[in-house]
């Protein structure tokens, strides 16, 4: 059978693949959103494999929970992308500098 | 190697293949898609842990509706995909020297004593009546009510916040609803009644 240690080991390639994509799609603010889903499966995987492992069903609520606010950010973040394409016809995270940060 | 070893191994090759697939691909497109699949895997390894539930509400709910959404977004937008690609190349050998530290450093957590693979005992497989659905309603009605309801609430303002960023305000030749005209409304303005002697019917007639 799999042990608890293989699942874990699947999630933290998973979450390295997904800051690793931050740092690499620095210009495309979709593939940001996508990376930063990536990491968030790779937690959930986390907390499933737990919950599993430790005969302990609260782990599967916090997921539940976790699926909820991803999909809201999800939501608020496409909106907010598509209000940049919209004011300056491109999304290049680098031009976004009006507010001097 | 047993079936479900086999499911493992396949699913996470496969899932690890397309996330990489999902940050590396130059078409924002294919990024969603590869997503899409990178889910379904997920959802496999979720499966294989017996959360049921969990399972199909990730491909329910992420791959059929915020997975949608992206790519309705991907291709409203008219962008140049080549020029987003400018950096990759020089972001390169960094995130390649960060994303090895970090791998460096889970693997030294994962590899010790509170994580390896003897750390902890492989659970008995559940039995076939048991239901993951009824333990995590359980709990969800019960203990975790109100943060539940919290979770509601925060969609409805997330679907509040997206639909009044992307709504544009009323222009020219768009119909819409007046809400004032629609509650001031009366009677008056919607019913006629009309007075007429009322008819007998047929098997009334018959009879007299």
């Amino acid at each position: 059978m799999i042990a608890l240690s293989d699942y874990l080991v699947v999630s933290a390639v998973l979450f390295t693949i997904g800051i690793a994509g931050i740092i690499l799609n620095r210009k495309n603010i979709i593939t940001l959103l996508m990376s930063i889903e990536l990491m968030l499966l790779a937690v959930n995987t986390n907390f499933i494999a737990f919950s599993r492992f430790l005969e302990d069903p609260v782990g599967q609520v916090f997921v539940f929970f976790i699926l909820t606010v991803a999909a809201a950010e999800a939501a608020i973040g496409l909106a907010i992308l598509l209000l940049v394409f919209r004011n300056r016809r491109s999304i290049d995270v680098e031009e976004l500098d009006s507010m001097q940060g | 190697m047993t079936i479900v070893q086999l499911i493992f191994y396949g699913c996470s090759v496969m899932l690890i293949g397309s996330a990489l697939m999902v940050i590396t691909s130059k078409n924002s497109v294919k990024s969603v898609m590869f997503l899409i699949l990178t889910f379904f895997f997920a959802a496999c390894i979720w499966m294989l842990l017996e959360s049921e539930f969990l399972a199909i509400l990730l491909v329910l709910v992420y791959v059929g509706a915020v997975m949608v959404l992206f790519l309705f977004v991907v291709m409203m937008i008219d962008i140049d995909f080549a020029a987003m690609r400018q950096g990759f190349t020089k972001y390169l050998p960094v995130g390649l020297v960060i994303a090895a530290g970090l791998l460096y450093a889970l693997f030294t957590v994962l590899g010790s004593e509170a994580f390896g693979p003897g750390a902890f005992s492989i659970p008995d497989a559940r039995p076939a009546d048991y239901s993951s659905v009824t333990e995590l309603g359980m709990l969800l009605y019960t203990k975790y009510f109100y943060p539940f309801e919290i979770a509601a609430m925060i969609l409805m303002v997330a679907m509040i916040a997206a639909i009044s960023l992307a709504f544009r305000g009323k222009r020219k030749g768009t119909k819409s609803q007046n809400i004032g005209e629609q509650v001031l409304v009366k009677k008056a303005d919607r019913l006629r009644i009309i007075k007429m002697p009322s008819e007998k019917s047929a098997s009334e007639e018959t009879n007299s």
